[in-house]
């Protein structure tokens, strides 16, 4: 069957969720024009079951086609490249942005307006082309693409200051940060004359065996790339913007924000790291994002310890977990395990932030209020929200059986692989400084007592957001296994691919 | 294949909290017009939580004697009653495998009893039962869990499983005023230990993989394999260009301390008595009769008996910290006020002697050792049990506004005397069977235990002469206490009528609890011989058998 369709599936497959994004971003634009403004409520219910079609779709055909010899994963003239990495990353990105629709039914400040969506499908895209890309160009144009829809969706609470404030704020940083890798990104096309990631690596290391000067240049390049990667998963000394964005953007942007978006420059990081820059490279780096990781976890946990709003602290929590992720990126340089660790790392870290801010935006809905000392009683207010944010907090401080476990063993294993083993102890001992508070959000749900307990209602659109996030962060932290093999596999494949 | 055992019994608790939470929670009803259908549920609960600890209880039971009878047949083989091993995630060598064997036997026994008379003690939780047992049913099964993996990485993950119930138990179910602190301490503490020691297993693993051993995986045989075949005793450089020194010496120390916290050896005890006063009884049952356990068994587990060559070199200062423990502990339970911290204090005291056991490094010393974990878990638990029903009747834990409570409680009064002989370690009860071997044991360590420079340890001797001033001044204040609270004149009009005796209930779990520190105590071979058929393969890797 592949033999006979090959031309046909080999274009379309390698960007099969982009046409499909950019086909339910038509829909629902028509939508928004077309239909009474009653029927528009539906609108995240709509998109919600596309991104998850989507998804749907992508992984049944990936499954197929990836890791087929005949099938080369190379599409729009080789500035794309689906390997399994891809494939895996770009189900996270789906699965968030279908969840999050799903929360956004919940939003006061989002409303159902239909420009939200489109902002969402359109993030999507960018970040769907992100972890697939294979030439330099369109890393940058991808990730502006994403960026520039984000921006808006921070901001798009026009009334609400802090939601302008947010929005600009992350729109300032990230348009300086963005030029910066876009400098970063010309000079090594200027050293080397060549986009394509495929070429590029022999061509880099030419320019190392040249000497120090190449090197030199080298590295000039690197920093500047890593300022614009870094800032987008929010690494120390990048990370200004985090918590004010997370405080103000209406919540279901920053549960897209703090998951999607993390996964895909992660997904970027990674094969950046892996592909592109030659071997000669890498005790440049290495340190570097050590060091880099290290004073992120810490920095991230000692500031989010006494924060007293639940998105501000999940914001200094989410620094602190792009520290560990980093871990597996530092070990990138001497084991394949590093790669695989950051994949199950951000899948469970997708599903974990998902229903924290599940469970924030239906506290928000029934309260209004975001602050932590607000949570008291919710365990018996609402037993089943209170009981999502438990896996959620213990998959975030990496405790059993919440796939977080998992996620830090395999991060710690791949480090002490690599021979980072002082990297995995400081990650050790951070994460349980983030245990504290971590569980001081358990404490004030089981512990406090509101002088109001009246229940809350769950709407079932969130009930489907609470289940899915839940069973799956439960399941992959007790039958860890088919998860960790396709993150395996993903990760070999991303070597294997370089030419 | 035989019937799965172990895993049946850590499993059925799990099995039950998960019941637990679908069921109706009673708080939705309303008290006042729901009355009965509110005491049918919780009587449901209960019922559900007190079914799944006696069926644990009982199949541990059965696992017990097995291994005590197979042992005692002359049966050569160290595990018994394994399940598994079956791939878990097979790509970085994680299995499902358990078994037990001489120490860990007992271990499932005790855990089995602590958690069934915890069950029974609780009978009258009345803020949210459901979720009170739910939580109790997973904190037991992590519990279990520990004592019967045989693979290092599920031990791991049952123990910090353990650890998120026990701090939701202790925060909102415990003492009002040090519940949130003490849980908070608690959990940080026994967290940090095990997870420095879960990165040298980790550096363990790859190292053995780098060295070449085949197969390798996170299974205990595996390790073994690893150790015999020299692995650990490789050089490495040590952080900070401080010089060599061999795996099994650097890491030694950070996986047995690390362990060892859980076990309240010194100076990281601090979080014991805290932890112990915060939490509700039953938890207080679970975490000084069992929990500490946990943390003597894993150090002797994974850092004593993977790496040998280590603990050859770091006990002989580590049973210093030990003596601390043993002398230190029973002089700050001396000037306790409150009650409940007495016992806490002596639990510090006697888990020192466990610690002692091990560092004797012979097969003596460390069969005591073995056997004063189980004699001090049910007799902790004994004493926390009968500390709470006290509790519950008079709302005071101070020691000098007790008195006379004999009169109302003779049965508490008389189980706490039980407990009070054990922990002096009087002849016929548990306690001087486990104690009288580790002093043994520490006389015969002064004369075989070799330090660094080929010096005979016998400082040993004087440790064991030390420790004992330990002895003397536990039984000063068990005896302080049993006259104040329990002997001397009953203040009626103070109490107005409010001490009751105990239920039937209480009664029963107190006499289960007495029932085997005396069974044991006069009939040491029903544990004993199985005990030194576990230790044995250890010390003789320490030189010690």
């Amino acid at each position: 069957m592949l033999t006979e369709s090959v031309p046909l599936m080999q274009a379309v497959v390698p960007v099969l969720p982009e046409m499909g994004l950019l086909l339910l971003l038509i829909l629902v634009l028509m939508h928004g024009v077309f239909s009474p403004k009653e029927s528009r409520r539906t609108v995240c219910v709509i998109t919600g079951v596309g991104f998850f079609t989507l998804m749907v779709i992508h992984l049944s055909v990936g499954f197929n086609f990836v890791g087929d010899p005949d099938f080369s994963g190379s599409g729009l003239g080789d500035i794309v490249r689906v390997d399994a990495f891809a494939v895996m990353f770009r189900a996270m990105i789906l699965l968030a942005a279908a969840l999050t629709c799903l929360m956004s039914g919940e939003s006061r400040a989002i409303n159902r307006r239909v420009e939200f969506y489109v902002a969402l499908i359109v993030a999507a895209l960018g970040m769907c082309l992100m972890v697939a890309a294979n030439d330099l160009i369109l890393v940058y144009v991808a990730l502006e693409t994403a960026s520039v829809s984000l921006y808006i969706m921070a901001g798009f609470q026009r009334d609400s200051k802090l939601s302008s404030e947010a929005g600009l704020k992350y729109y300032l940083f990230g348009a300086v940060t963005s030029a910066i890798l876009l400098y970063g990104l010309s000079l090594i096309f200027g050293f080397t004359g060549e986009t394509n990631f495929s070429r590029l690596g022999p061509a880099l290391s030419a320019l190392t065996a040249n000497g120090s000067e190449g090197v030199f240049a080298l590295v000039v390049a690197l920093l500047l790339v890593l300022v614009g990667l870094g800032f987008k998963v929010a690494v120390v000394p990048f990370h200004f913007w985090t918590p004010d964005v997370y405080e103000g953007s209406p919540t279901p942007s920053v549960a897209f924000i703090s998951t999607a978006s993390k996964a895909a420059s992660f997904g970027l990081l990674v094969r950046f790291f892996s592909i592109v820059w030659p071997a000669e490279m890498i005790p440049y780096w290495a340190g570097l994002l050590a060091a880099l990781a290290a004073i992120t976890m810490t920095l991230g946990n000692m500031l989010a310890l006494v924060q007293k709003n639940i998105k501000r602290m999940l914001g200094y929590s989410s620094i602190a977990q792009a520290g560990y992720a980093l871990i597996g990126v530092v070990a990138l340089s001497d084991t394949e395990l590093g790669a695989a660790a950051v994949a199950f790392y951000m899948a469970m870290y997708v599903l974990t932030n998902l229903a924290a801010f599940a469970v924030i935006s239906a506290v928000e809905w029934n309260t209004g209020s975001v602050q932590i000392a607000d949570y008291a009683g919710l365990s018996r207010r609402s037993f089943p929200l209170a009981i999502v944010m438990v896996v959620a907090m213990l998959s975030l401080g990496g405790v059993p059986p919440a796939a977080g476990f998992f996620g830090k063993f395999f991060l710690f294993s791949a480090a002490v692989d690599a021979g980072y083993t002082w990297l995995a102890i400081i990650g050790v001992v951070n994460a349980i400084i983030a245990l504290f508070y971590y569980l001081t959000v358990i404490k004030v749900m089981f512990v406090g007592k509101a002088e109001d307990e009246s229940r809350y209602t769950i709407r079932p659109r969130l009930a489907v957001v609470l289940w899915v996030t839940g069973v799956g962060i439960l399941l992959m932290g007790t039958l860890a296994s088919p998860w960790w093999r396709w993150a395996v596999e993903a990760s070999q494949q991303l070597t294997v691919m370089l030419p | 294949m035989q019937f799965p055992f172990l895993t049946v019994i850590t499993f059925a608790p799990i099995a039950a909290a998960v019941i637990l939470f679908m069921m109706q929670e009673d708080s939705d009803l309303d008290p006042a017009t729901d009355a009965e259908q509110i005491a049918t549920l919780r009587m449901g609960y209960r019922t559900i939580a007190a079914a799944a600890t006696f069926v644990s209880l009982l199949l541990g039971l059965f696992v017990y004697f097995g291994v005590n009878q197979a042992i005692g047949a002359g049966d050569t083989a160290q595990f018994f009653f394994e399940d598994g091993r079956w791939a878990w995630v097979p790509q970085i060598g994680i299995g499902y495998h358990m078994g037990v064997d001489g120490i860990s036997a007992p271990m499932i026994l005790l855990t089995g009893l602590a958690s069934f008379t915890g069950v029974l003690i609780s009978w009258r939780v009345d803020d949210r039962p459901r979720e009170f047992f739910a939580f109790f049913l997973l904190l037991v099964a992590g519990v279990y869990g520990v004592f019967a993996a045989l693979d290092v990485f599920l031990l791991f993950f049952f123990y910090e499983l353990s650890i998120f119930p026990m701090y939701i138990l202790i925060a909102t179910w415990g003492w009002k005023v040090t519940r949130e602190y003490g849980a908070m301490k608690l959990t940080l503490y026994i967290l940090i230990g095990s997870i420095l020691a879960l990165v040298g297993v980790i550096a363990m693993y790859f190292l053995a993989v780098a060295a070449g051993i085949e197969n390798m995986s996170f299974d205990l045989a595996d390790f073994i394999r690893a150790r015999d075949a020299g692995v650990y005793d490789q050089v490495v450089e040590l952080p900070f260009n401080l010089g060599l020194a061999t795996f099994a010496r650097l890491w030694f120390p950070v996986i047995f301390i690390g362990f060892g916290i859980l076990a309240g050896i010194f100076p990281f005890h601090n979080w014991s008595p805290d932890g112990h006063v915060a939490a509700p009884t039953a938890v207080s049952m679970i975490h000084a009769g069992v929990l500490m356990k946990l943390g003597a068994y894993s150090a002797l587990r994974v850092g004593v008996m993977l790496l040998p060559e280590g603990a050859r070199v770091h006990l002989p200062w580590i049973v210093l910290l030990a003596l601390v423990n043993v002398v230190y502990g029973s002089l700050i339970a001396m000037v306790q006020r409150d009650f409940k911290y007495v016992i806490g204090f002596s639990s510090v005291s006697h888990m020192g002697l466990v610690s002692m056991g091990w560092a004797t490094m012979n097969v003596t010393g460390m069969t005591g050792a073995g056997l004063q974990m189980f004699s001090h878990g049910v007799m902790t638990a004994l004493f926390f049990a009968t500390v709470g029903m006290v509790y519950d009747r008079a709302h005071t834990r101070d020691i000098p506004s007790l008195g006379g409570f004999w009169h109302k409680m003779p049965t508490v009064a008389l189980a706490f005397i039980v407990g009070g002989l054990v922990s002096m370690g009087m002849p016929g009860l548990s306690g001087f069977v486990a104690e009288f071997p580790i002093f043994v044991g520490l006389w015969q360590a002064s004369q075989t235990v070799t330090l660094g420079n080929g010096q005979i340890a016998s400082y040993y001797a004087l440790i064991a002469i030390l420790a004992v001033v330990g002895i003397i001044v536990t039984a000063a204040y068990i005896l302080r206490v049993v006259q104040r609270v329990f002997f001397g004149e009953f203040d009626e009009e103070k109490w107005h009528g409010e001490i009751s005796d105990v239920t039937t209930l209480d009664k029963v779990a107190m006499g289960i609890l007495a029932f085997w520190l005396i069974l044991v105590g006069v009939y040491p071979a029903i544990m004993q011989p199985m005990v030194t058929h576990g230790v044995e393969p250890i010390a003789r890797l320490l030189g010690g058998a």
